[in-house]
């Protein structure tokens, strides 16, 4: 086959393809910005257009809702300029009312009315708060148990890592409802800590920090030792230095799968001002179910900061992706 | 060198060990504790044996999620290989755009399962939805999709008239709509995981396989193919077991896993037992089951591994 048109083949291929991926994005989106009627009568798809009638009686143009037609008379609403029905059921001579073609224009007012609707701001802090304590604890935890694993010798380490390594294996949802039972016992139940403090150690992240840290060359550390660098001021003054890639790695890993966590938030918490982002998001999908438009306003309002995060930094997040996938 | 008792390597590991001994280990055990009780939400329950077993066994809705969830995983774990592959593949092959098209194909991957799933479902509404509308672009009728409870093949054939046995019906529409989302949300994953292995076959085989002649086709089947297997068990395994625990679509996308029951996935299931129903016992025997049977798929998948890797 030809070179050029098997590229133009599959530069087409991946247009199509790419198209169908973000459609749901971009139809979002429209849809957010659209007037709840215009979307339940179905009448544009992408671009949110507007269609409304004229009653010009010779004189004067008004903007008019319209009802029906009823034999030489056309039966309208008057309209003020924010859209607002001033009047009901007036009768038009139906040659002086036209439709006036779709315009375009996009209801921003949409982001608003969800915004007061939704206490996003708390949601949003509680995810924030949530996201980053928990950052914080799964990069202590890991250094300090990756740094073991990897540089030190003692008895019981290949067990304790087997350990670990098989309780990664087991999915949340196979341990979600003794959780739940466990949290209840303790107290726990609608409280910040449930939410932060289980999730600050991560498995995959103390192997990803120990196969790092097992890469190190051992000059570095007998350089060290011979400065009198102790066991903690290596951690500490050389390999954190040196842990930056791996640091942002794991961070990215962590901020993102927090932010999108659902499944334990939804169980444990139930007090409405410890919702974070994605449980609130999920309250007000069964609160709002027919508010079509204000639901995909909110939807990518959660969906925006990942997003950000992820064209600030995508060739960093795919390409850690890509890594800790080809290193299991 | 012999291996001394110090403290401090116990010191290190204290923090990761102690949050997961409490917070995973204890669980892990307790969820199999629970299993044997009569265990509702307060109190301590009480022992019952197996009877939550045998009542699991018996119970036809159990059996039902179960079938939905097969379903879903053998339909998503295929599709979502295939498509891969061929993305990364193309993507492989381009220099311009491709990072545009991989940032694209990420985006879903890296977006809310909650607000994807709300954008979903109202993109698979029946009177409003994108689906129906370009669904009519070339000419196929509307379709019910999240509320409609016939199975997909039923749904076909009977286009040309021919009536399938109930058994033969396969997966609901609404259940397929639920397996086109979550095929959405994963494949940006896998083909950058994809892409990641092809690019660590070395150039030198394909410069050979022109040289002798081989088509484009038969050097995907003969070199890549074979080449990329280990990233292929990979992303078996990976797809497999993040399918198993499909949670968030069902919970937002359907009214309760319906119509009839028909996208009553497993883990929704044992929310639905634990939270709704407060049947926290059996909630638990169910969880046991599907740990089982996850735990038993990846062994086999790991053994298929070692007969085909090159």
């Amino acid at each position: 086959m030809n070179e050029k048109l098997r590229m133009s083949i599959i530069y087409t291929v991946l247009s199509v393809f790419g198209l169908v991926m973000i459609v749901p994005f971009i139809w979002m989106i429209s849809t957010a910005l659209m007037t709840q009627s215009e979307f339940n009568k179905h009448e544009s798809t992408f671009v949110p257009k507007e269609e409304y009638h004229v009653w010009d009686n010779g004189s004067e143009k008004q903007k008019v809702l319209f009802v029906m037609d009823k034999g030489d008379k056309s039966i309208v609403h008057l309209l003020d300029k924010d859209g607002k029905i001033v009047e009901e059921y007036k009768e038009a001579p139906r040659s002086q009312v036209t439709k006036v073609k779709k315009v375009p224009s996009f209801h921003w007012a949409n982001f608003i009315k969800a915004f007061k609707k939704v206490p996003f701001g708390i949601y949003f802090a509680n995810t924030l708060y949530v996201s980053f304590v928990s950052l914080i604890g799964v990069l202590i935890t890991s250094m300090l148990a990756a740094y073991a694993f990897a540089r030190m010798e003692f008895i019981g380490r290949d067990f304790f890592f087997y350990l670990f390594l098989s309780m990664m294996m087991v999915p949340e949802p196979i341990y979600l409802i003794s959780s739940y039972v466990l949290l209840d016992k303790i107290n726990w139940l609608d409280t910040y800590q449930a939410l932060i403090v289980p999730w600050c150690v991560n498995i995959f992240t103390i192997f990803l920090f120990r196969q790092h840290f097992k890469s190190l060359p051992q000059e570095l550390f007998d350089a060290a030792a011979i400065d009198g660098c102790g066991t903690f001021g290596m951690l500490w003054r050389i390999m954190l230095p040196l842990s930056k890639p791996i640091i942002a790695t794991a961070s990215i890993f962590s901020l993102i799968g927090s932010w999108n966590s659902f499944m334990w938030p939804l169980v444990m918490t139930n007090r409405p001002e410890l919702r974070v982002l994605q449980v609130g998001l999920s309250y007000f999908n069964q609160e709002a179910s027919t508010q079509t438009t204000l639901l995909m306003a909110a939807s990518t309002f959660s969906i925006v900061p990942i997003l950000i995060l992820f064209f600030m930094a995508q060739k960093q997040i795919i390409a850690s992706y890509a890594k800790a996938g080809l290193k299991d | 060198m012999k291996t001394k008792w110090k403290v401090s390597p116990y010191l290190y590991i204290l923090p990761a060990f102690s949050l997961l001994f409490a917070f995973r280990l204890i669980p892990i055990i307790m969820s199999f504790v629970i299993s044997f009780f009569d265990w509702s939400i307060k109190g301590t329950g009480k022992f019952i044996g197996l009877l939550n077993y045998s009542n699991m066994l018996k119970d036809e809705v159990f059996w039902q999620s179960m079938g939905n969830t097969f379903w879903l995983v053998i339909i998503v774990v295929p599709a979502s290989i295939v498509f891969s592959l061929l993305f990364a593949v193309m993507l492989n092959q381009i220099k311009r755009l491709k990072g545009l098209f991989r940032t694209v194909y990420f985006m879903p991957f890296v977006t809310s399962l909650v607000a994807v799933s709300i954008v979903w479902k109202i993109m698979f509404n029946e009177q409003t939805g994108l689906m129906n509308t370009m669904i009519g672009w070339v000419g196929i009728e509307p379709q019910k999709w999240l509320s409609e409870a016939r199975g997909i093949f039923d749904i076909f054939f009977s286009g040309f008239g021919i009536t399938l046995p109930k058994w033969a019906g396969g997966p609901s529409q609404a259940l397929f709509a639920i397996i086109i989302m979550t095929v959405w949300k994963g494949l940006g994953y896998n083909t950058i995981i994809y892409l990641a292995g092809l690019q660590n076959i070395s150039k030198v085989y394909y410069e050979a396989a022109e040289i002798d002649g081989a088509s484009k086709l038969k050097q995907f089947f003969r070199i890549t193919l074979p080449l990329v297997s280990p990233t292929t068990f990979y992303v078996l395994i990976m797809t497999t077991i993040v399918s198993f625990q499909a949670f968030a679509q069902i919970y937002l996308m359907t009214d309760k896993g319906g119509p009839l029951n028909t996208t009553k996935l497993i883990v929704y299931y044992i929310y639905e037992k634990g939270f709704d129903t407060l049947d926290m016992g059996y909630a638990s025997a169910v969880a046991l089951a599907l740990f089982i049977l996850i735990l038993g798929l990846t062994v086999l998948q790991k053994r298929l591994e070692k007969h085909v890797n090159y």
